[in-house]
């Protein structure tokens, strides 16, 4: 939670000016533009002496501790095989090669990937969402940000077992619903395809607050001169946010975007909790955090988990890498 | 700055995947086998059983208030085995770890009496939920801070063993403070690797049919008889499926769960889940395959809801509300049953014979780390527990049916209206939950594979030859 808290921190405070002008200091662009003698940066480094390394300590010291160390760790057991109360034994790849080997785990990478592909339609109707809360004169804004944003506060097992009655085949209100209008509805949860698909709706719905509250901050700080001058110019409510509103909203949607890729990619106790760890249809179903867990925590193989958990660390940052990468096309600097 | 800020975010989420569930693992559920009393239903979220409930890692020590002083216990029948004798200048302090709250009124009364005659021995009592129990265990048994003495079910009681973090009871048995007779010879067995016994049984599991009789009445079905047959559960489920169809109720639901449905039709077939030694699986053989047949026919003549309904709705789910007229389930799952609406309607009837009559009993034993520092007090409370006093305590006073023969009396009573001695009586032809090392290696595959052949989906002999395949490769990995 804290964590979110800091990256909406530092959306706000994008959005509410660029960074490169805190004064006093040249900014890592000014810098870099300014082409200074290396002797002269040679010489600040010595002059900043302990200092900087005093005041980031706790918080480098916690990273080290808490996240590097981890890391390193698992990559090591990623080479062992486990006894069931450690003594772990080096074994070389051969966690890889039977995790490479097994089709399971790719029907996993491939379940996680459709789900975040659902997940992240819902960036787009995010966008829609959060301008439409911005519409001027629009009254009960706060009970609709409150009302969008519960979601993303409550329990995914709360949420999980609430969605659970409303899938449910028998009694569910969904497959009620739909028999008014004549469908016939599917065992959600307990239907290979729909399983995954029943994950995706709810995980869709729940990212939708998150993601509004980053993108209404974004749309708060679009001056409103520029949608002045738009209209002056005659442009369409809705020109006006194609045309301002989407590029000027680009950092955030940005941001929103890579937010939810390595959320969805760490999909699990959504899942778990909706189709309950005896689902048959789980081997067809489960996301790749799912198969981790089932690896390292029910058949007690630690050293394959880590070997998956490794694969996943790696994954995410080449998606997150690639996504920056892209990013320069199109975000608005 | 900006993209440092984020690619920090971004190394910081990947990493707190990795180490979150690398150090932790995660908390919800534990899919390790099956809990003694409660977990074994398929539903995530079902019954208020008494494995799951315990809230909160609490601790208690003994010296506040026992929960209820209803029964002191009559201490007339201890001739056959009298508390361990006293050893008043024994000083300690134990921890005692356990997972189920409901049970720690029943605990605190035992120890009351434990103190009685060891006044210098102070006991924690360390209360940690279903869902991390086995974790926290497994951490504390390879850092070598297991507690002193702690609950252990059968599925992981060979893990412990094998690997030495737990204490034989052969000390005890030959001083005389422990009897093994006392106890269900399965129990006895279930908690013994390679001869040597480890754990004592605190209380025991059976299965057996729940029944609806307002279901039976309506339908217009003849209740069954105590001797009825696999037969007459098929036809009887078929026939009151058929004619309670308007009501969209069920005669009987077909099997998610290996302790309360299949493992017990594959031992009524005559057959066995695992062999003897633990080193080859019985899914392979004729037997093994009448006794999932069972439950495919069920599905297949309509008098089983669907494989889809029951992943949903878990078949006690549909007993409870009153559209499934029997449900074969543990004694366990009279507490949900209790306060129900259909509580007054509600009767229980032996596992119907296949070729033998069987049902697969499991129950929760005490065990003694290995590696206690004051294991002296501990197997000295460990031979506490066991004593018959102790556990017509924990009989009378709680939700178990303790494993001490001859306490049971509170349990039967305790749901008048139904018939529980059925439960007991099936001790006779009790066999032992199937295990091994690592049971939940091949616990999993069950649960992966045998849903296609309940379901009809894939022959029920392609199935178990897979099944036994994958099976005898975990086991010899053990």
């Amino acid at each position: 939670m804290a964590m979110d808290a800091a990256r909406a921190d530092t959306v706000t405070a994008r959005a509410g000016g660029t960074r490169s002008d805190i004064p006093g200091r040249p900014g890592r662009r000014g810098g870099r533009a300014s082409n200074s003698s290396r002797g002269r940066v040679g010489a600040r480094r010595r002059t900043d002496g302990l200092w900087p390394w005093l005041f980031t300590g706790p918080l480098l010291v916690g990273v080290g501790v808490f996240y590097i160390w981890p890391i390193l760790q698992t990559l090591w057991f990623s080479f062992t095989k486990w006894g069931a109360f450690g003594g772990a034994s080096f074994t070389g790849i051969s966690n890889y090669a039977a995790m490479f080997a097994d089709p399971e785990f790719y029907r996993s990478l491939l379940n996680t990937a459709i789900y975040t592909l659902i997940v992240l339609l819902g960036v787009p109707i995010a966008v829609v969402l959060a301008w439409l809360l911005e519409t001027p004169g629009l009254r009960f804004t706060q009970f609709y940000r409150v009302l969008f944003f519960l979601p993303y506060i409550a329990m995914p097992a709360a949420i999980a077992l609430v969605w659970r009655i409303i899938f449910n085949g028998d009694f569910g209100v969904l497959n009620w619903a739909m028999s008014l209008v004549g469908i016939d509805g599917p065992y959600w949860i307990a239907t290979p395809g729909f399983a995954l698909l029943a994950v995706s709706i709810v995980g869709l719905w729940s990212s939708l607050g998150f993601s509004m509250i980053i993108l209404g901050a974004g749309l708060k700080a679009i001056p409103r001169e520029l949608y002045d001058a738009a209209r002056v110019d005659g442009a369409s409510r809705w020109r006006q946010f194609r045309s301002v509103t989407v590029p000027m909203l680009s950092p955030s949607i940005f941001f929103v975007l890579v937010v939810t890729t390595i959320g969805s990619f760490q999909l699990f106790d959504l899942l778990y909790a909706l189709l309950g760890s005896s689902n048959p249809v789980l081997p067809q179903s489960m996301s790749v955090v799912f198969y981790f867990y089932s690896s390292g925590f029910v058949q007690n193989d630690k050293g394959l988990a880590a070997a998956v958990a490794m694969v996943i660390f790696v994954l995410i940052g080449l998606i997150t890498l690639a996504q920056f990468r892209m990013q320069r096309r199109w975000v608005h600097q | 700055m900006r993209k440092f800020i984020l690619a920090a975010g971004v190394a910081l989420a990947a990493a707190a995947l990795v180490a979150g569930c690398s150090s932790t693992g995660a908390g919800a559920g534990s899919p390790s086998g099956t809990a003694p009393s409660g977990s074994s239903s398929s539903s995530g979220a079902s019954i208020p059983s008494q494995g799951s409930s315990a809230d909160g890692g609490s601790s208690t020590t003994d010296t506040g208030p026992a929960g209820s002083s209803e029964s002191e216990s009559p201490s007339s029948n201890t001739s056959s085995q009298a508390p361990p004798a006293a050893d008043p200048s024994l000083k300690a302090t134990l921890t005692y770890a356990v997972w189920d709250q409901n049970q720690v009124a029943a605990i605190k009364a035992n120890l009351k009496g434990f103190n009685k005659a060891y006044p210098n021995v102070t006991v924690n009592v360390d209360v940690t939920p279903w869902g991390t129990y086995w974790t926290k265990l497994q951490t504390e048994a390879s850092s070598g801070t297991l507690p002193d003495l702690f609950w252990m079910n059968g599925p992981n009681f060979q893990l412990y063993a094998s690997n030495g973090k737990i204490e034989p009871i052969t000390s005890q048995v030959s001083s005389g403070a422990i009897d093994p007779a006392n106890y269900p010879q399965a129990l006895d067995a279930m908690y013994s690797l390679d001869g040597v016994q480890y754990g004592v049984p605190k209380d025991f599991d059976t299965v057996a049919v729940w029944v609806n009789k307002a279901l039976f009445a309506k339908a217009g079905v003849a209740l069954p008889k105590p001797d009825w047959t696999w037969e007459d559960f098929q036809r009887t489920g078929k026939e009151l499926s058929q004619k309670l169809k308007a009501d969209g109720a069920y005669g009987a639901a077909a099997g998610m769960d290996g302790q309360t449905t299949y493992y017990d039709t594959i031992f009524q077939a005559g057959g066995q889940v695992i062999s003897p030694d633990g080193k080859t699986s019985g899914y392979d053989s004729p037997e093994a395959k009448a006794g999932i047949q069972f439950w495919t026919d069920l599905m297949s003549s309509g008098a089983s809801p669907t494989m889809a309904q029951l992943t949903e709705t878990g078949a006690d789910q549909w007993f409870l509300s009153g559209k499934l007229a029997m449900y074969q389930g543990g004694d366990w799952f009279r507490a949900a049953l209790i306060g129900s609406k259909i509580e007054k309607d509600v009767t229980v009837v032996p596992l119907p014979k296949g070729k033998v009559q069987a049902t697969v009993i499991h129950g929760v034993a005490n065990v003694v780390a290995a590696g206690s520092k004051n294991k002296q007090a501990a197997q000295a409370l460990q031979a506490y527990l066991a004593s018959q006093p102790a556990q017509q305590q924990q009989g009378d006073m709680g939700a178990v049916i303790p494993a001490f023969n001859g306490t049971q009396q509170g349990f039967v009573k305790s749901m008048p209206s139904a018939d529980l001695q059925v439960f007991l009586d099936e001790l006779a032809y009790a066999k032992p939950l199937p295990i091994s090392k690592n049971t939940a290696a091949w616990n999993a595959l069950e649960a992966k594979l045998l849903p296609d052949a309940f379901s009809g989906a894939k022959p029920v002999a392609d199935v178990l030859g897979q099944l036994a395949g994958e099976m005898n490769q975990a086991l010899a990995k053990e």
